[in-house]
């Protein structure tokens, strides 16, 4: 009897153990954050299914978590507007909010959702955007995020990366396992798992493959897996230690790190595991290549001059140039898209912490309040960086603005999380 | 040279087979530690059989040298500072010890698995685990341990500990020396 009882627990159980996923908090916020109210979408009872998050939290807590907006109570306002002739302005400029957005979630035939949603500024009294989507009900949450996405870039003038996947390695009861998420820690997909190490995941610049290092067969070897097909193939498996990939712009090529020669050295390859060539000819190590968006160039980590620094050299090969002087140990660098900002760990008085360089000029900011910092990167429109901390000794994600402003802890309910990467936009 | 280190090492095996140790160990097939043998390489090679016979007796008589707590062979791992991968003096002695082991044994194979504490880059890390595993490996080369005795390889900082503290870190920067079947 009660052992039947623990296994319908059990049971009941299993889908949250087997979802254990990243729920985001923030931390601190821009100094202005723009005030708005979302007003639950209107719905037809029946086709809604029972669940928690309907379009409006989802939009709301994209919204939040951004850090650049106040997300407004709406309960207390009496008269709940759908459309624009349903807008009592007065209403709104009441509870002080700029931003309005409402909408409708409709069934259409053949178990379809028409979503409808406009997006209002209280002051002017005009409508800024106003669009429909035909989708399914499967499609609900990324139709969510990109309508955060879409309020985002008319508000802020920024693209918006709600709609965006994250990859990460969680380890767990002894198992390591790669994982794809969206931006907000939902839907988390394993990728591959091992008992054996798996770090330095790497996006194809399309979205659909994943590049990584996989310690399965001993040591250290680099695989290319299709996120559309499942299928993997292995990249680099040569004498020695094969890993650090990163995909040229193009997607044609990806630079890795052997020690083929017994020292870490650069080398490219073909994507389909062919041509391989070494770029990089030191005494020291030199790891973690990252390609400037225009391909031109790989900025990676080097320890030829004594301690590890960030170098850019062209990436045929060539002479490299230093390009980190604060400090004695720069590594793991990673190049916002329009390859004007550079993230990099930089060890402090303080610890290991996220540093933001801005090319141009120089000019250094650590902008991270956590101290054991791994593994920086930006996100598609430049602003936040996620990166791997580590927090009452358990590995953790966390993003910060690059004015150090913003931060958010992305917190697992399960594992030890470790080696995020920012991914491209859904779909 | 060569030759007063087999005396030394045919010595130490006679001074052993004074031990209890002697009947204990008779069976002289390669003893598998279980401690270790996540690390034994599966592909164990039989030619080593018939053709270090000699060596083998003598461990097997004596007790193994390198299990033995009393003599340096049974310390293993080489520690380094923080970003570095210098053999310190310190661990001269020791590195030594094993090289004229391997000089010793021709037929003997060891893996120098390279560490790294957990903090800063784990691909940095991985770098220089492997450059410490090097490093150990040119400092026996130099006494003559010969490459195809040798391999290295780097666990970076995926093995370490979850530290705190400059003590517990130490611990973690280190070259492991292990040796075939164990």
């Amino acid at each position: 009897m009660l052992n039947k009882r623990l296994f319908i627990l059990l049971l009941l159980l299993l889908p949250m153990i087997a979802k254990a996923e990243l729920t985001v908090e923030v931390v601190g916020g821009a100094a202005q954050q723009i005030p708005i109210a979302i007003v639950p979408f209107a719905t037809q009872a029946s086709s809604a299914p029972a669940q928690q998050d309907s379009l409006s939290n989802v939009i709301g807590a994209d919204l939040r978590l951004s850090g650049l907006f106040r997300v407004l109570e709406t309960r207390g306002v009496a008269n709940q507007p759908h459309t624009l002739s349903e807008v009592k302005y007065s209403d709104w400029t009441s509870i002080q909010t700029q931003a309005l957005t409402i909408g409708a979630v409709d069934s259409l035939p053949g178990n379809r959702l028409k979503v409808s949603f406009r997006l209002v500024d209280v002051l002017k009294q005009n409508q800024l955007l106003a669009m429909e989507f035909n989708i399914t009900p499967a499609q609900e949450r990324a139709t969510a995020h990109r309508i955060a996405d879409m309020i985002y870039e008319k508000l802020t003038g920024e693209k918006g990366v709600f709609a965006t996947r994250i990859t990460y390695v969680n380890k767990e009861n002894g198992r390591y396992s790669l994982q794809v998420a969206d931006a907000d820690g939902f839907n988390p997909q394993t990728v591959v798992s091992s008992k054996e190490p798996l770090i330095s995941p790497s996006w194809s610049p399309d979205g659909t493959k994943l590049a990584y290092v996989s310690f399965e067969k001993k040591k250290p070897v680099i695989f290319v897996q299709s996120l559309l097909s499942g299928q993997r193939i292995v990249l680099a498996n040569f004498k020695g230690n094969n890993s650090a990939p990163a995909w040229s712009p193009d997607g044609t090529k990806l630079a890795i790190v052997l020690t083929y020669s017994a020292n870490s050295q650069i080398y490219v390859i073909n994507a389909d595991g062919n041509g391989l060539k070494q770029i990089s000819f030191s005494n020291g190590i030199d790891t973690e290549p990252e390609w400037s968006p225009d391909g031109a160039f790989i900025y990676f980590t080097s320890n030829r001059g004594g301690g590890p620094q960030i170098y850019r050299m062209p990436s045929n090969g060539g002479d490299a140039k230093r390009v980190t002087f604060e400090g004695s140990y720069n590594v793991s660098p990673h190049l916002s898209t329009d390859g004007k900002l550079l993230t990099f760990i930089k060890q402090g008085p303080a610890g290991f912490k996220v540093a933001v360089q801005d090319l141009a000029t120089g000019q250094v900011q650590v902008v991270s309040d956590t101290t054991q910092d791994e593994s920086p990167s930006f996100a598609p429109n430049g602003r936040m960086i996620l990166y791997a901390t580590s927090i009452g000794g358990k590995g953790t994600l966390a993003a910060v603005s690059v004015d150090g402003r913003v931060k958010q802890r992305l917190k697992d309910t399960g594992g030890d999380v470790r080696e995020p990467s920012w991914g491209s936009s859904l779909n | 040279m060569r030759k007063s280190l087999l005396i030394s090492v045919l010595l130490a095996a006679a001074l052993a087979a004074c031990s209890n140790n002697a009947v204990k160990n008779k069976p002289a097939a390669p003893v598998i530690d279980s401690s270790s043998s996540s690390q034994a390489k599966p592909s164990t090679t039989a030619k080593d059989d018939g053709a270090s016979t000699a060596v083998a007796n003598q461990n097997g008589a004596e007790g193994n040298p390198l299990k033995d707590p009393n003599n340096i062979l049974s310390k293993r791992s080489v520690y380094f500072d923080f970003d570095k991968d210098e053999v310190k003096a310190e661990y001269r002695p020791l590195v030594e010890a094993h090289a004229k082991y391997l000089v010793a044994n021709p037929n003997a194979k060891v893996i120098f698995q390279g560490n790294a504490d957990n903090r800063g880059s784990r691909e940095y890390n991985l770098s220089l685990g492997q450059r410490r595993s090097v490093a150990v490996k040119k400092a026996a080369n130099v006494l003559g341990a010969q490459d195809k005795q040798i391999e290295t390889v780097s666990y970076g900082e995926e093995k370490a500990k979850d530290c705190k503290d400059e003590t517990c870190y130490q611990q973690d920067r280190r070259v492991d020396i292990v040796y075939e079947n164990e």
